[in-house]
């Protein structure tokens, strides 16, 4: 049985009545898809853009989180693949356990995770979500399940991870856990006056487990690339003083906001967002070089204000995240905060990060080892030119976009970006049979 | 005596509702028995609840029309009961069903006629440690409609059996609770166009079945569901007759 739901990614635009399905493992053979337009998994929907919908058929994977097997020796986790950050927290911070890798928010999948490859603060030390999965099982377009792994359907791991749900189902997830003595974590802001100095900063402390930095897109002239770089390490016992000392794993539980409605289109401006970024960077400035707070405060500030996406209104918007190779990054962020601050548009949150090497032998992940810029337009005819402007820069110093953000890229926008991956995902999507059957708006907008 | 001296036994433990009540139950440290047909495929329901809450947890297979095995089963259970939840229940689709003799015989056997003799028999042995029975009827059962007199008449038949039984054990240790769910987003509802303000999802829904047995409730339902049914069931016939509802 279906059921006609409108859905749309994180951005809320766009967004399509889709028919929807459970992810359901013993009924996926039953399925048929209408000819020619195919169907694709869905996990919480935290990606912004299409990639997670199809108006014929969208699967319905969050509710498929059933915890298989851990081994508190190793860490190692099997589950099913809806299986969120948020319970992995949940249940596994208390025993000394952590995700090896967790993007800026809980509520996403493990599959979701597994098909945009997605990358968290410690890139530059341990890679993205992929390099801590152990193996995955692929339902494929013959209807066959298979375990994908380093050793076994090697091409199909790799190009699932990153594949933008397009290879298959993934239906059970087995991924490494890190361990950690408590649930803190002690963080370092540093102040950059200008892009230079940021970058300089990422450099300095390249053995900094967390690290990335708040950039104010809007700043001009030689405050161009001002940031507040934050580094964090997981505190130890003994960094920790009387009761946190005792339950290191109890963390302070969080009263959530909800954003009770759509923002009024005029309250975002260049005059607000420009007072909000100098206040931002005045206030956290002005705090102590070192804190110790807990993880759900220094990963996922974001998420305390339910449905903050409704802060850019009705009409949505859009998230814009690329990243350029080390030899060009300089060069490229100073072009792209130039036409960004000239525009008078940009975001709350910038967010700029040094990503470590890249993973060439996965067609379609999106990390380059170089530097990555993250932010968000409200939606409006000249956040789109400037974001065509801004794809032109990209692809010229050699640049990429990162699709689980994107809504508007085009087809030559995607093929610069990954020149080498598009037509090797696409020659493995023709050998195994799923180009017909495993779509989303972003792949039919794409040709992938 | 904590929750881990008070095993819960779920029958129908594969239900959206069954599973959200497991979870309220095990977070509160009760081991858990598991009871389905297929009982092989509860594998990983019984992973998932033993690891995430560090508790006991066991699956056994059972069949609730096979009335014979009624006392087997229990007498084969690891440990008596102290809790049983059972959200058993069969929809059936009314439109095909009404008329036809085998569907009818079905729909009241699984909704009422097999549950009931479960429960009466577990009722008495329960009795004397004392415990808590917790059983899911059904808004439909409050008044006969034409989408679904069926099932419904069913539900009012398991509803009025289960005011009995509390009554007959009013001076003992053994707690009956009926639970009356309005729309609860699982299995049996997937694919129907059911009416956000008045659908909840089961793991809060289980969450506030599971207090309410906690505070010794008799009858349990939501707020907007219970104000509804007392308008429903305080029409006249010949005015409710009339409407769509
Ligand atoms: C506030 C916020 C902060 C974020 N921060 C980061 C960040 O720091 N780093 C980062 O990398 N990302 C970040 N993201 C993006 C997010 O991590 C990804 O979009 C992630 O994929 C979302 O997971 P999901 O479960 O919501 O998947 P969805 O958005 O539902 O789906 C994403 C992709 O996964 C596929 N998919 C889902 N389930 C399956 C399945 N069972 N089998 C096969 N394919 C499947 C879909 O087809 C789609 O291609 C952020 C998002 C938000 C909203
Ligand atoms: N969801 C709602 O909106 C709603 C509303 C009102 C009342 N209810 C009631 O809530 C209870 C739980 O329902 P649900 O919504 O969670 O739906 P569900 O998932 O369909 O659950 C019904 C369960 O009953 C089990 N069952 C049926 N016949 C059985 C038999 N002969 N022996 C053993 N088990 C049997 C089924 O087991 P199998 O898996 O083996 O089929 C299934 O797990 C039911 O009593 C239902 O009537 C639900």
């Amino acid at each position: 049985m279906s059921t006609l739901q409108p859905l749309s990614g994180w951005a809320r635009w766009p967004r399509r009545t889709c028919n929807t399905a459970p992810l359901d493992p013993g009924r996926l053979a039953d399925l048929s898809p209408q000819a020619g337009q195919g169907m694709i998994a869905r996990g919480h929907g935290r990606s912004y853009g299409d990639i997670a919908m199809n108006p014929d058929l969208t699967l319905m994977g969050a509710l498929r989180n059933r915890i298989l097997s851990f081994d508190a020796a190793s860490g190692e986790l099997v589950a099913e693949a809806g299986l969120s950050i948020a319970e992995i927290l949940q249940v596994f911070v208390p025993r000394g356990w952590f995700p090896a890798v967790t993007p800026g928010t809980k509520f996403v999948t493990m599959a979701g995770l597994i098909a945009v490859d997605a990358h968290g603060k410690n890139h530059h030390k341990v890679g993205s979500f992929g390099d801590h999965v152990l193996w995955f099982d692929l339902y494929c377009a013959d209807g066959q399940t298979r375990r994908c792994s380093r050793e076994q359907n090697i091409d199909l791991f790799n190009a699932t991870i990153g594949g933008n749900g397009l290879t298959g189902h993934i239906l059970t997830v087995c991924t490494q856990l890190l361990q950690i003595h408590s649930g803190w974590i002690t963080q370092k802001t540093l102040q950059a006056s200008d892009l230079d100095q940021a970058i300089e900063i990422f450099e300095a402390h390249h053995d900094a487990t967390y690290s990335v930095a708040w950039i104010d897109c809007l700043a001009k002239g030689a405050a161009r690339g001002r940031s507040l770089v934050f580094l964090g390490e997981h505190a130890t016992p003994d960094a920790l003083e009387g009761a946190k000392a005792e339950r290191p794993f109890d963390i302070p539980a969080r009263r959530n906001l909800r954003m009770p409605m759509d923002a009024p289109s005029w309250a975002l401006n260049s005059y607000t967002l420009r007072a909000f970024n100098r206040l931002y960077y005045r206030v956290n400035s002005g705090k102590p070089e070192t804190q110790l707070v807990d993880y759900d405060t220094y990963f996922y500030p974001l998420d305390a204000i339910l449905e903050w996406n409704r802060m850019y209104g009705k009409g949505g918007f859009a998230q814009y995240q690329c990243a350029f190779p080390l030899s060009s990054s300089r060069e490229a962020l100073l072009k792209l905060l130039g036409a960004i601050s000239d525009a008078g548009l940009g975001s709350f949150l910038a967010v700029l990060k040094r990503f470590g090497p890249g993973s060439p032998e996965r067609p379609l992940s999106f990390p380059m080892e170089g530097y990555t810029l993250a932010l968000d337009f409200q939606l409006s005819p000249e956040a789109l030119t400037l974001m065509t402007e801004m794809d032109e820069i990209t692809c010229q110093h050699g640049g990429r976009l990162y699709m689980a953000k994107d809504s508007r890229m085009s087809q030559a926008t995607l093929e610069a970006g990954y020149a080498d991956g598009v037509p090797i995902f696409r020659s493995l999507r023709d050998a195994t049979g799923s180009r017909p059957l495993f779509q989303s708006l972003l792949s039919q907008r794409l040709n992938l | 005596m904590t929750p881990a001296d008070r095993p819960a036994l779920i029958l129908g433990a594969r239900s959206g509702i069954a599973r959200g009540i497991a979870a309220a139950l095990a977070k509160r440290g009760h081991p858990l028995m598991l009871a389905a047909r297929r009982a092989g495929e509860l594998d990983s329901d019984v992973s998932d609840l033993s690891i995430r809450y560090n508790c006991a947890v066991t699956a056994h297979e059972f069949d609730v029309l096979d009335l014979d095995g009624h006392a087997g089963f229990l007498d084969g259970l690891p440990a008596t009961p102290s809790i049983i939840i059972c959200a058993i229940g069969v929809l059936g689709d009314q439109n095909r069903d009404a008329g036809d003799a085998q569907a009818t015989k079905l729909i009241v056997d699984s909704n009422y006629l097999a549950p009931c003799l479960f429960l009466e028999q577990a009722a008495t042995r329960m009795a004397e440690p004392g415990g808590s029975i917790v059983a899911i009827g059904s808004v439909a059962g409050d008044r006969g409609r034409a989408k679904n007199y069926v099932y419904g008449s069913a539900k009012a038949g398991f509803a009025t059996y289960m005011s009995g039984l509390r009554q007959k054990y009013a001076d003992s240790d053994l707690h009956v609770m009926t639970v009356k769910p309005g729309f609860v987003r699982t299995a049996m509802t997937e694919g129907m166009d059911l009416p956000g303000p008045l659908t909840s999802d089961a793991e809060p829904f289980a969450e506030r079945v599971v207090s309410a047995m906690e505070k010794g409730r008799q009858v349990y339902s939501d707020l907007r569901w219970r104000a509804l049914m007392a308008v429903i069931t305080h029409l006249p016939e010949r005015i409710f007759m009339k409407t769509k509802f």
